[in-house]
């Protein structure tokens, strides 16, 4: 047990082609940092939980694969050898067990010794703060308790990466957000290598040191948050992460021009082009200064800002948030403005 | 609250299928303890008959309970891992695997038996022994044990829970009895109970295959009743009841309380 050292992990070429013929997971090599909490993301089914299963040791890779725990070849090892920590969608928390004897499960399996299991297990409840569920039966605590006790059982055997699969997913929305926070500063003052597998590009953002992007068992993209969010390096991140405005138009003169006006780009070339930007780079300013303009089609007030769905500027709808305070008519011209370096030209 | 003729009628009816049903139980109870039944009850009731069957049946008695032990030693033994392996790998295979387990409780038990006398009828040995009669009825429960744990284990998401045990360091047969096991407890239970009443009451199958020496109650029942007077019958069959009641009536409130907690889960 050396949870304090901090191990990286390492995927060399690997791939998974399930019995049935399912490719799962394209060829591919990553590494984690030790201490590092890497966020695969991806919709369902695009080999996220796959790969998160070869990480922990429940899928062996194809042939040529390897997996690296810092300098080890664990890819031959079974799971139980491996010392990972795992929290899984269900929890998968022991019915026949109270919270207490889950979360001493792995240090009764370590063979840790009584009076040291028992210290342990009373820490775990303290960190996740759940000292008067002991007793309870699993059947008796409500979604948020579990995950709680899942992450205690799996922490407590100080493994050397921490493994989540997805583990907010069956929480109600507010749940979900407070757990967040609480993973996030409990990955970090941890110090653990963690491997989070989410769906949920939010999650993703706040929990990631780094997201690797996967669509379709392959790893699209890997950067950090904001990497990824403002520089996305393919078509697929862009549309998968926040909301994108693609626009068409013409490249002259180192501007793009759109039907509602000219962007200064800076670009080289000439001829029809596709840009892509963030609604929230999209400033309303006074017509005089606006370098494109449009007409408001519909307004939606979210709380802490308003969405605008703006026609005129380029063919279709443009969205644009504002954290301006007052209310738009429909039907209302606009002025914009889009910095140049805020616009991203992409391969598909 | 008024209620209507037709639910008394009903109620006339339900009785009536009761009485018919609980009247020759009670009649055949009372015949094992009265001294003369063509007399009635007012020769007096003893519990001599029961001295008699003791007598004259008690090997069989004993052998129908170690039978169901062994039976239920058995399907244990093979019953809980098959239904492990047939949760564990849904597919063709399994499922036609789990249909021939099934297959015996379908066929008739003395076609079973029959089956079993023509393959191994010449093993004199073992054809004389009580084993024999424990083959056929472990073939006959088997599936009962399997369909039981089997319908336990697809209740839940087991395979998770192993994997989690797993990720925790615990090897196979760690997992097995301390996550498998005792999760699957109430499907073991409830196939277990299943499994000593059915041997316990097996007449069909033991009749072909039992000799002289390997009698069990059920078929011990069927000789009392055709070559002793109707008091020995009916006193063997109370011993019968006393044996088999307790074990049916756990059954009953086992399965309720099973449904309960399902319900609640």
């Amino acid at each position: 047990m050396n949870g304090d050292t901090r191990t990286s992990i390492r995927l060399v070429n690997c791939a998974k082609t399930f019995a049935n013929g399912t490719r799962a997971l394209e060829r591919c090599s990553l590494e984690v940092a030790g201490g590092e909490t890497m966020v695969f993301l991806g919709p369902s089914g695009c080999g996220k939980t796959t790969l998160l299963r070869v990480i922990a040791g429940l899928e062996s890779p194809d042939s040529g694969g390897s997996v690296y725990f810092d300098d080890e070849d664990v890819t031959e090892m079974p799971i139980e050898q491996r010392n990972v920590g795992m929290v899984f969608q269900s929890y998968a928390l022991f019915p026949n067990m109270n919270v207490e004897d889950n979360i001493a499960y792995g240090l009764k399996v370590h063979g840790v010794a009584p009076e040291k299991r028992a210290k342990r297990v009373d820490e775990m409840l303290q960190m996740m703060q759940i000292a008067e569920l002991r007793e309870r039966r699993i059947t008796q605590l409500s979604g948020g308790q579990r995950q709680r006790v899942a992450l205690a059982r799996a922490i407590a055997v100080r493994p050397r990466v921490l493994l989540l699969d997805e583990p907010l997913t069956a929480l109600d929305a507010l749940l979900r957000e407070r757990l967040r926070v609480e993973i996030d500063v409990l990955l970090h003052s941890l110090g653990i290598t963690a491997a989070y597998v989410t769906h949920d590009q939010g999650e993703a953002m706040a929990i990631g040191d780094r997201v690797a992007v996967m669509n379709k068992g392959v790893i699209v993209q890997t950067g950090s948050p904001r990497e990824i969010y403002y520089k996305p390096a393919h078509s697929f991140v862009a549309d998968f992460i926040g909301t994108m405005n693609r626009v068409s138009g013409t490249l002259r003169d180192g501007a793009l021009e759109l039907p509602g006006g000219r962007i200064q780009w800076g670009q080289e070339g000439s001829g029809a082009t596709q840009a892509l930007f963030r609604p929230n780079d999209a400033r309303i300013v006074p017509e005089a200064e606006a370098a494109l303009r449009g007409v408001v089609e519909q307004q939606f007030f979210l709380g802490d800002r308003t969405r605008l769905h703006v026609s005129g500027v380029a063919d279709g709808i443009v969205v644009v948030e504002t954290t301006e305070h007052r209310e738009f008519r429909v039907g209302e011209a606009i002025g914009l403005r889009v910095e140049g370096a805020a616009l991203l030209r992409l391969r598909d | 609250m008024r209620r209507s003729g037709y639910f008394y009628a009903q109620l006339a009816f339900t009785l009536l299928v009761c009485a018919f049903l609980i009247v020759p139980v009670f009649m055949s109870i009372i015949a094992g303890l009265t001294e003369n039944f063509f007399i009635g009850v007012k020769s007096g009731l003893t519990l001599r008959w029961i001295g008699v069957v003791w007598d004259l049946y008690a090997p069989t008695i004993l052998r129908s309970m170690y039978i169901a032990l062994a039976t239920l030693a058995v399907t244990s033994f093979v019953g809980v891992p098959t239904a492990y392996v047939l949760a564990k790998r849904p597919g063709l295979v399994t499922r036609l695997i789990e249909e021939f387990l099934v297959l015996p409780v379908a066929i008739p038990g003395l076609a079973i038996a029959l089956a079993l006398i023509i393959t191994y009828g010449g093993f004199r040995d073992f054809r004389t022994s009580w084993l024999f009669i424990l083959v056929g009825h472990v073939l006959y429960t088997l599936p009962f044990m399997v369909r039981s744990v089997l319908a336990v284990l697809s209740s839940f998401d087991f395979l998770v829970l192993e994997e989690s045990a797993a990720s925790l360091g615990a090897g196979f047969w760690r997992r097995f009895f301390g996550i498998v096991i005792p999760n699957a407890r109430s499907g073991i239970i409830a196939g277990a109970l299943t499994v000593v009443t059915l041997s316990i009451g097996e007449f069909n199958l033991t009749w072909m295959l039992h000799t002289p020496e390997t009698m069990t109650l059920p078929v011990g029942l069927a000789d009392s009743y055709a070559s002793m007077r109707l008091e020995i019958g009916s006193a063997y069959t109370l011993v019968f009841f006393v044996m088999i009641t307790p074990l049916l009536i756990a059954l009953q409130r086992y399965g309720m309380q099973r449904t309960k907690t399902r319900k609640a889960a």
